[in-house]
């Protein structure tokens, strides 16, 4: 009796473990997939002359995305300026200054804007800059992506900000030290490390989305520096060329893909970096 | 540890010395008046109707059992309640005969006037120790590195600090133990010159030798100072403090001299709490 209940139980935690290893590996296998594919159909084409040409005309052989990743840097660039300082201020007032009625407004706000689907981001700047201007533009493009960067860094600034322990504001302000100064020099910079990792995230998130650049920054076969003028973006090239009916261009959509993930991998390695001496140094 | 208790056999002789001064001479200087202050943190009041004077240059103890108000009472001091947003108060308190809570009166300036040192040792955790000390200067707008490195010597030397700290400025203030973090944080509150000083339990968190640093420091401070030091520990309050007021559910049950606080008080629930009968 007592032995057939013990088997059972050891049936049952097997049983369970099992399930737990096999949705663990569920979570992981995508993950390798998409590296282990992206590097077996991409990593021929990424070479040198895709870092640093021009994609070539339809029909030639060769060339590269120089441009698009060139523009990406510019089109996130521009998102910065618009989202990181709008986003932590806006964190800043969520954390240090506003009541508690005006907080919850703006959190529900901001977490009804991080579920938009990105697209009508694009929508919306669409109507607000390219209608107006009557142009695709990088800056519409960056407009964009800026927008999408607002609520995400709102919400992430003002978790890091509250992680910041009060005593640090109660022994600044009985020092007499005005409460913009106490919130410049003791908080931001307590939590600087947190708001670098909240950005970082942000943009990374931010450097993959392609629908809101469709009618915006619209993408360019060449170089272009002018804000007002459309301009390339690496998954608006890959976009482009995935769809398109040639083979070389699959090469180098797979090539671009495959810059774009490493990208966004190098920037959550180096989050992970930063969070990690950040926890080290709290823990001393 | 020796040195310690010898220390500690002067200070109270020298204490009870001054103790004997001030009787001969008629009533001190007072710093701060309170006058009928009730507190409230939303609908629960938490002090009633408190009238009290505090003394200058001198030691007050607060003491009470916990949750009797003894921290917000010192908090409204140098108006750090007002940072606890359901926070309200009623009646006056006045600084050497100045409303703190007239409309024209700005908090920054009466808590520059007014310093304060906390429970928990809390020196800013980017900052190196010399930066920690000359933080409350520096964002108020002093810029002369000499005159800065002038007051931070001389406010570490005040909390008994610049002797163990003198050779690395330059280390993260963090880094030091319990007890010499909470020096920093007197030398952090003195480098700004406050006419008074505010302690909140500065010694609970500390080990027998680092308390008695902490002591002697505000025996030392006492002579320039007004200190108000809110504690849990009878012997302290004895050892350190020129007055005592004891604090019970709000209220101020009895103010007075120190030893007549512990020798003779006039009100049986003071006797109750030091006898150890409650609390
Ligand atoms: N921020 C706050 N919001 C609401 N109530 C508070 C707040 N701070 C203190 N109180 C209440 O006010 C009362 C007095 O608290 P206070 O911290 O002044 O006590 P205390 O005498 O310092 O106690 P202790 O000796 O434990 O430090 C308590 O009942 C407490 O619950
Ligand atoms: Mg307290």
């Amino acid at each position: 009796m007592r032995e057939s209940f013990y088997r059972w139980r050891k049936i049952k935690s097997g049983l369970v473990s099992a399930l737990c290893l096999l949705c663990a590996v569920l979570v992981i296998a995508p993950l390798g997939l998409v590296f282990f594919h992206l590097l077996r159909e991409g990593a021929s084409a990424v070479n040198w002359s895709f870092f640093t040409n021009l994609p070539k005309p339809v029909g030639e052989i060769g060339g590269g995305m120089a441009n698009a990743i060139v523009g990406t840097f510019e089109l996130l660039g521009i998102a910065a300026l618009i989202g990181v300082p709008t986003g932590v201020l806006g964190g800043v007032y969520l954390a240090e200054y506003g009541s508690v009625r005006v907080n919850w407004l703006l959190r529900f706000i901001c977490d009804i804007l991080n579920g938009v689907p990105s697209i009508i981001w694009g929508i919306v700047v669409y109507g607000l800059i390219v209608v107006p201007v009557k142009s695709f533009s990088a800056l519409a493009g960056g407009v964009a992506l800026g927008f999408i960067m607002i609520p995400l860094i709102v919400r992430m600034s003002e978790e890091v900000l509250l992680l910041v322990p009060n005593g640090y504001r109660e022994a600044a302000l009985a020092l007499g030290i005005a409460r913009w100064k106490m919130t410049l020099h003791i908080v931001l910079k307590t939590a600087l490390k947190g708001l670098v990792t909240g950005v970082l995230l942000a943009l990374a998130r931010v450097a993959g989305e392609t629908a809101p650049l469709l009618f915006t920054a619209f993408g360019n076969r060449f170089w272009n520096h002018n804000l007002h003028d459309p301009i390339a973006a690496l998954p608006l090239q890959i976009f482009a060329y995935a769809i398109s009916p040639y083979d070389d261009w699959h090469r180098q959509a797979w090539a671009g893909a495959l810059v774009l993930v490493s990208m966004t991998f190098l920037v959550n390695v180096a989050v992970r970096f930063l969070t990690r001496s950040r926890s080290a140094a709290l823990a001393k | 540890m020796k040195n310690v208790m010898e220390h500690e056999s002067t200070i109270s002789a020298d204490t009870a010395a001054l103790h004997a001064m001030t009787d001969a001479e008629q009533s001190p200087a007072i710093a701060f008046e309170v006058n009928d202050l009730s507190v409230w943190y939303g609908q629960k009041q938490t002090i009633f109707n408190t009238t009290i004077d505090i003394p200058a240059q001198s030691v007050t103890a607060i003491i009470g059992p916990s949750g009797c108000g003894k921290s917000t009472f010192l908090r409204c001091l140098n108006r750090m309640h007002e940072l606890v947003p359901t926070a309200r108060h009623e009646g006056s308190i006045r600084l050497f005969g100045e409303d703190l809570y007239a409309p024209k009166i700005d908090p920054c300036v009466v808590r520059r006037r007014i310093g304060m040192v906390f429970q928990k040792s809390n020196p800013f955790p980017t900052m190196s120790i010399a930066e920690n000390v000359i933080v409350g200067l520096r964002l108020n707008g002093v810029r002369d590195r000499a005159y800065l490195d002038e007051r931070m010597e001389k406010a570490l030397r005040m909390a008994a600090l610049w002797d163990e700290v003198k050779n690395d400025l330059n280390r993260p203030g963090i880094s030091l133990s319990g007890g010499q973090q909470q020096r920093l944080c007197i030398a952090r509150a003195v480098a700004v010159e406050p006419e008074i000083i505010l302690m909140d339990e500065p010694c609970s968190a500390l080990d027998p030798i680092a308390t008695a640093k902490v002591e002697e420091l505000i025996y030392e401070l006492k002579k320039q100072y007004t200190i108000v030091i809110v504690t849990h520990n009878m012997q302290q309050a004895g050892r350190c403090s020129d007055y005592t007021a004891f604090f019970y559910l709000g209220r101020l049950i009895e103010f007075a001299k120190t030893e007549k606080i512990f020798t003779n008080p006039s009100q049986k629930q003071t006797e109750d709490y030091i006898t150890g009968r409650f609390g």
